[in-house]
Order: structure tokens, then C-alpha cells, then sequence
């Protein structure tokens, strides 16, 4: 009985490692395993899905591969886990990953209360809704009534109420615990319309049987800034997730891409060498090497082509930057610099 | 007594028993005790909020169907209540249906008739073999496919609908007097059963049969039917009509309820079917041979002499079917069913991000409903045991 007590006691201690170490044991644990544990989304074209080949694309995807590269200068070696909107934060918490890159929404109670930290915002979105063209509805006013479908779990639900009621609109809410459900409800007519990040009804349009024949209302009714998220209690690799997040960004900002990045290395632009290592060894406090910003931009590109090649001109999504242009362009994305 | 003198007492053998028992009880306090204080620590140490308090908090999510009064602005707390209620709704008729299909599919197998003696053997192997959430799905999307769009309805009379928004009815409305209607109907319910004791009373001393049956109908519609027409037919029904993209109004059902409950009975059914089948097998031939002996009518036998044994070993199966019913409804959460593990073990757990807490409660709520359940049958079994004079 008591070695089975004292066997059951070391298991519960290891279920819970203490987060006190001087280095991060979170890059400590990456190291180690010799790859990253991503969370991320179910399937979601654009953001992260597997190809034909099992292999996870997307641009929350290329997020966590950003990470790799800086880490292990290797963007494979990452290991992904797919969760719904309603296990991911709980799948967080228990450490069956790193970090979630799974077009979450930063709000308040979920940086507060579950214990987790936000380090950023990956992609500027709001929330959207899908309709058949044959509804003849140019406008989310004139919903009133309707059936709509959306995921369980979500900020989604909460806007949706509020946008109903500030509107004075009778709806029904029917929710599903996964995408494909809600497409698949969606596309045999059980819904008037389909409500979630206007990012995933773009995505979402193309798993549809005639995409041709739904359109995106023009209302967005909510802010749903999406970033990548980790557990509380290990700032250090916040730090390096937060900091990876702004390096894609000063790269694209400097004008260094994967094709000239060698050659930005001889750049005179001391931002530039700040940025890449040249001067200064701003990765090294991180845990990281000093040209972790070649790293990334080598193996996976700057924000903007990562952008382009997931969900913009280069993919089927063809979303525009609008929100998501850098602050020079007229958009929101802005790092702080490097020094 | 020279042997015992010779163990010391805490070598006896009812001392050993004891001191074993102790300390697997204390091994097993200290195992919760350490799981406790290890949960409570993690979650000090990742700034999780913990405790009860969220459940007086706004939820300020709305539910597609709720048996109690609910909207955006109501409270976690509401939120429990709806589920457990919609849980309770699913399981309650689904149990009704299930129990008929099963008892019919039971008793078919035994028929003389080849053909419907196959069919409900080959409705049993199919039905148990194929995973209930792929049933789910087959009955949610079959039940969509097939269905009219709101504005293509199929109407009857103009007052019921059907569309794959939901079967839509007259929704009643009590109004001032209904009270009076009720109390007549509670009325006759009472005098039937006065009625009944009284026949069965008439029966045994004089043999002579009374015709209960009609006349317990008469006491049953006739009171309420003139209470009602004296306080002017108090009971107004809602229409459904066409109002903005959808019906509003009335009574709705919706189509995943549908094809939760088609899926759950016509699944279970398929074991209550066998459960039934090995009951009337069970029961010795000799008892049914008496019983023609004795000029019993086939319909009588059945119902006298092989169903009351048969229920004995039909029951405890029957109990745990039930149990498995309540318990697979759960599954709703994936055709968006808004049932307890849907509402508030999904989407309020998510909002709260208090995992421990609302798992607890849910496990809570489901052992309370299926040993409510099996106690219910437990009693009901133990009435129509066999009572040995």
C-alpha cells in the first residue's frame, strides 16, 4: 500500500513540474524533446490544416515552424496537436503543448482567468457572417429571425448575442462542438447563416459544395484580435514566442525576406544589423543564438510572406492585408524594435 | 476457549480483516487528499481562478432551447438548470420510445412469421453493430436532407409545420379558468382508480367483470371537457407563422432533438430487443402449456402468465439500458443538441476556463440521475419479484 501511495505521489509530483528554474523550462523541455508541441486549430484552410501529404500548413502553423527554426534552425521539427475551440485552452493547461497558435481570440478573462498569457496578435480579425446568396440579404439587420450556426466554446456565441440584442433581432443559436459540423449543418440548410471570424468564412466557403452561391455580409461586429497564446508562469518563453512574433514583423518592416536575406546581412542599416545579429546578440539572453532572426526568415519568411502564401494573393483565401498591413501601410501590425 | 488465548488480539483473524480495511481506506484518503492539494496548488501556481462563484456570473450566451425561462443575461447557475432539464427531456422520451421499439422488436423475434421473426433479427445485429455517433449523424443529416426549407414548409391545416428548422405546433396557452380544467382532469384520474380498486374488489369476491376500461375513459375526458366548456374554453393554443427569415410562435422541435431521440431509441432498442427475447425464453414451457391447459387465450397467456415472469429477468438488463441511454445522450454535443455536456461542460466551461469545477458538477448530475434511475427500478423490480407463499 504505501509504495503504491508513494508511486501515486511521484506521479502527481511529476504531473507538475515547478516553473521556478533560471532559464526557461519551457525552451529547457523543447530542447530536450527536440521538438516544439504546437496546438492548433481542427482544419481550418489558411491557418493550419494538413495537406495531402500529412503535412500542417497555414499561417498559425508557420508560426509555431517560426519558432522551430529560431530554436532548432529546423522548421520541421515541430510536433502539431489539433484541438477543438473547446478543449484547446484546458489541452494548454495541462501541458499537452507549448503553445496554442490557433486563431484564438485575446480577451480579457481569457488572459486573466485561465491562466494563460497572450503575447501578441497574429491577425486583426472580426467577426462575420455567411449567407446563402438566395436569402436575397445584403445586410446582417436584416436577419431578423434567422438561424444561425456556429462553433461552441467561442467568443463567437457571446458576439452574437449581444449584436442580436443591441439590434433588438430574434435569432436561434445552434451550436456545434466541431467546424466540420457546423459547415456540413450549414451547407444542408439548417442555417440561415454561418457567424465566426470573417478569416474562417473564408476558409470555411471553400469546404462548401458551390462556393459561388454564399456570400460574406458586409458587418463585422466584433474585434477578435487572434494570437498565440502560453501558460502563465514562464515568462522567459513568452518572452522568446512574443519576440519571434515581432521579428517576422521588423523583418517584412526592413524589407528582409527569405531570397535576400543572405545579402542583408552586409546591409549598412543599423536597424537591419540589429535585427539580423550583425551588431549586438539580442537572441543570446532568450536562450537563443544570435542570428535567430536569419533563422526564421531563411526557413519560413517575414509576416508578409507568410501571409501572402497562406491566406492572401498566394492561396485560394485571397484576403487582403487591410487590418493586418504593417502601421507604415495603413494597418495595425506594429513591433516594437529591436536595441 | 484455549486457541484464542494463544494469538494475541491483534492477530485474530477479525482484527486482521479490520486493520486491513483501515489502511486501505487511509491509503485511498491519502491519495485523494494528495490529488486534491496537487490540483489546488497547479492552479494557485497558473493564477487559475477556482471555486463556485461564476455560477451566480452572467453567462450572456443564448440557448436554442430551454425548458425554463433563459436568456443572454441569466447566470452560469441557469445555464446547469437548462442542461440538465434538456438532458432530462432527451432521456425521459427517449426511454419511452426506446422501451416500446425494443419490447415489440423482443417479441417479434419470437414470431411464428419467418419473415418479421428475420427482420427483427437482422434490425438487432444491424442497429447494436454500428457506432451510436455515426447513428447521430446519420439521423441528424438524413433528417436535414430530407426536410422543406422554412419558406417551402409543409403545412397541415395551417397550424403545424414541418421545415429543417423543426417541426413547429400550437403552443397551449393557460388562460384565466384553466386551473378548474385541471382540477376536473386530476378528478377523474382519482375516481378511476377508486373505480379500478373497487372493480378488482367485485372481481375476486364474485367473479363478475366490470366494464372498466369505458368507464374510466368517461371519467377521465367528460369532467374536464364540461369544466371547460363552463369557464369558456380557457386554453388558447399560439399558431406558428412566418415572421421575418423563420416560424415564430407555438411549439417548436427542433431537428436535432429529433434525430437525437431516433438516434438513441432506435440504438437501445436493440438491446432491450435481446434482454427481452432471453426474458420470455427464459420462462419454463411447462408454464406456458399450463396456461392452455387451463383455456387461457393466447393474448391472456402473454399477458397473465409469460410476461409477468419474463419482466423478473427483463428488468435488471433493462435497468442498465436505460442508464446507457441517458448517459450516450451526451453524445448531442456533436449535432448541437443543447444538452448538460453541450451548454455547460462546453461552451460555460470555455467562458469560465474552470475545468475542475464544472467536470465535478456534471459527473455530479449524471450519477445522480442514473442512480435515481436505477433505484426507481430497483423498486419496481423488487414489487414484481416473485413472492414465495
Amino acid at each position: 500500500m504505501r509504495l503504491l501511495v508513494s508511486a501515486a505521489l511521484l506521479f502527481l509530483g511529476l504531473a507538475a513540474v515547478p516553473a521556478m528554474a533560471a532559464n526557461s523550462p519551457t525552451l529547457e523541455k523543447v530542447k530536450k524533446n527536440g521538438y516544439l508541441r504546437c496546438g492548433v486549430s481542427e482544419g481550418l484552410p489558411g491557418f493550419g490544416q494538413p495537406d495531402n501529404k500529412g503535412v500542417w500548413t497555414g499561417l498559425d502553423v508557420d508560426f509555431c515552424r517560426a519558432i522551430a527554426s529560431a530554436i532548432f534552425n529546423d522548421p520541421m521539427k515541430v510536433r502539431f496537436t489539433p484541438t477543438s475551440a473547446k478543449v484547446r485552452f484546458t489541452a494548454l493547461q495541462a501541458g499537452e503543448f507549448d503553445l496554442l497558435s490557433r486563431n484564438t481570440t485575446w480577451t480579457i478573462s481569457r488572459d486573466v482567468q485561465l491562466g494563460l498569457e497572450f503575447i501578441g496578435v497574429i491577425y486583426y480579425d472580426g467577426q462575420g457572417f455567411l449567407v446563402p446568396k438566395k436569402l436575397n440579404v445584403t445586410s446582417a439587420k436584416q436577419l431578423n429571425g434567422a438561424n444561425v450556426c456556429t462553433n461552441t466554446g467561442t467568443t463567437t456565441e457571446l458576439n452574437l448575442a449581444d449584436y442580436f440584442r443591441a439590434n433588438n433581432l430574434k435569432y436561434k443559436v445552434i451550436a456545434f462542438e466541431k467546424n466540420n459540423e457546423v459547415i456540413a449543418a450549414y451547407d444542408a440548410g439548417r442555417c440561415d447563416a454561418y457567424t465566426t471570424d470573417a478569416s474562417g468564412l473564408y476558409a470555411e466557403r471553400l469546404k462548401l459544395r458551390v462556393p459561388g452561391d454564399h456570400i460574406i455580409l458586409p458587418e463585422i461586429i466584433s474585434k477578435e484580435p487572434l494570437g498565440p497564446a502560453v501558460n502563465q508562469g514562464d515568462p522567459q518563453w513568452a518572452d522568446l514566442v512574443r519576440w519571434t512574433l515581432f521579428a517576422l514583423l521588423n523583418a517584412e518592416e526592413l524589407g528582409v525576406n527569405s531570397k535576400n536575406v543572405d545579402q542583408m546581412l552586409k546591409s549598412p542599416n543599423p536597424e537591419t544589423r540589429r535585427l539580423l545579429g550583425v551588431e549586438g546578440a539580442f537572441g543570446e539572453p532568450m536562450g537563443l543564438t544570435k542570428d535567430w532572426v536569419v533563422r526564421i526568415v531563411k526557413r519560413v519568411g517575414n509576416y508578409g510572406e507568410i501571409f501572402e502564401r497562406n491566406v492572401g494573393q498566394g492561396s485560394p483565401l485571397k484576403i487582403k492585408r487591410g487590418q493586418n498591413a504593417l502601421w507604415k501601410n495603413g494597418g495595425l501590425q506594429y513591433a516594437p524594435p529591436v536595441r | 476457549m484455549p486457541r484464542a488465548n494463544s494469538i494475541p488480539w491483534w492477530r485474530t483473524r477479525r482484527m486482521r480483516d479490520v486493520l486491513f480495511q483501515v489502511a486501505l481506506l487511509l491509503g485511498v484518503m491519502l491519495l485523494i487528499a494528495a490529488m486534491v492539494n496537487n490540483a489546488a496548488e497547479t492552479l494557485q501556481r497558473q493564477k487559475i481562478a477556482s471555486g463556485f462563484a461564476f455560477l451566480d456570473h452572467t453567462a450572456g450566451f443564448d440557448i436554442v432551447q430551454a425548458l425554463v425561462a433563459y436568456n443572454e443575461a441569466s447566470t452560469y447557475g441557469r445555464v446547469l438548470l437548462v442542461g440538465i432539464l434538456n438532458t432530462l427531456l432527451v432521456a425521459f422520451i427517449g426511454i419511452v420510445i426506446t422501451t416500446i421499439i425494443g419490447f415489440a422488436i423482443g417479441i417479434g423475434q419470437l414470431s411464428k412469421n419467418w419473415l418479421i421473426a428475420r427482420l427483427c433479427r437482422v434490425y438487432v445485429e444491424t442497429l447494436r453493430n454500428i457506432p451510436l455517433l455515426l447513428q447521430i449523424f446519420f439521423w441528424y443529416f438524413a433528417v436535414l436532407r430530407a426536410l422543406p426549407g422554412p419558406r417551402e414548409s409543409w403545412g397541415l391545416f395551417d397550424t403545424v409545420f414541418l421545415n429543417n428548422r423543426g417541426l413547429y405546433l400550437p403552443g397551449p396557452e393557460a388562460q384565466a379558468g384553466f386551473g378548474f380544467v385541471v382540477a376536473a382532469f386530476a378528478a377523474g384520474v382519482m375516481a378511476s382508480i377508486l373505480l379500478a380498486i373497487r372493480a378488482r374488489a367485485v372481481r375476486e369476491a364474485t367473479g363478475r367483470v366490470m366494464p372498466v376500461d369505458a368507464m374510466a375513459a368517461a371519467l377521465i375526458i367528460l369532467p374536464p371537457a364540461v369544466a371547460s366548456a363552463v369557464a369558456g374554453f380557457p386554453l388558447h393554443f399560439s399558431i406558428p407563422a412566418l415572421s421575418g427569415l423563420n416560424f415564430d410562435g407555438g411549439l417548436v422541435v427542433l431537428p436535432e432533438f429529433m434525430a437525437l431521440v431516433a438516434a438513441l431509441s432506435t440504438y437501445t432498442a436493440s438491446y432491450i430487443a435481446e434482454a427481452v427475447r432471453a426474458g420470455i425464453e427464459g420462462v419454463a414451457k411447462g408454464q406456458t402449456e399450463a396456461a392452455s391447459a387451463l383455456g387461457l387465450t393466447r393474448g391472456q397467456m402473454l399477458r397473465l402468465v409469460v410476461v409477468p415472469q419474463a419482466m423478473r429477468q427483463i428488468i435488471p438488463p433493462l435497468t442498465s439500458q436505460y442508464l446507457n441511454l441517458t448517459k450516450n445522450s451526451s453524445l448531442a454535443v456533436a449535432i448541437a443538441y443543447p444538452d448538460l455536456v453541450s451548454v455547460f461542460a462546453g461552451t460555460s466551461l470555455n467562458q469560465t476556463g474552470q475545468a475542475i469545477e464544472i467536470i465535478a458538477i456534471t459527473m455530479a448530475v449524471y450519477l445522480t440521475i442514473s442512480l435515481t434511475t436505477s433505484a426507481f427500478m430497483n423498486w419496481y423490480n423488487a414489487r414484481i419479484a416473485l413472492t414465495e407463499r
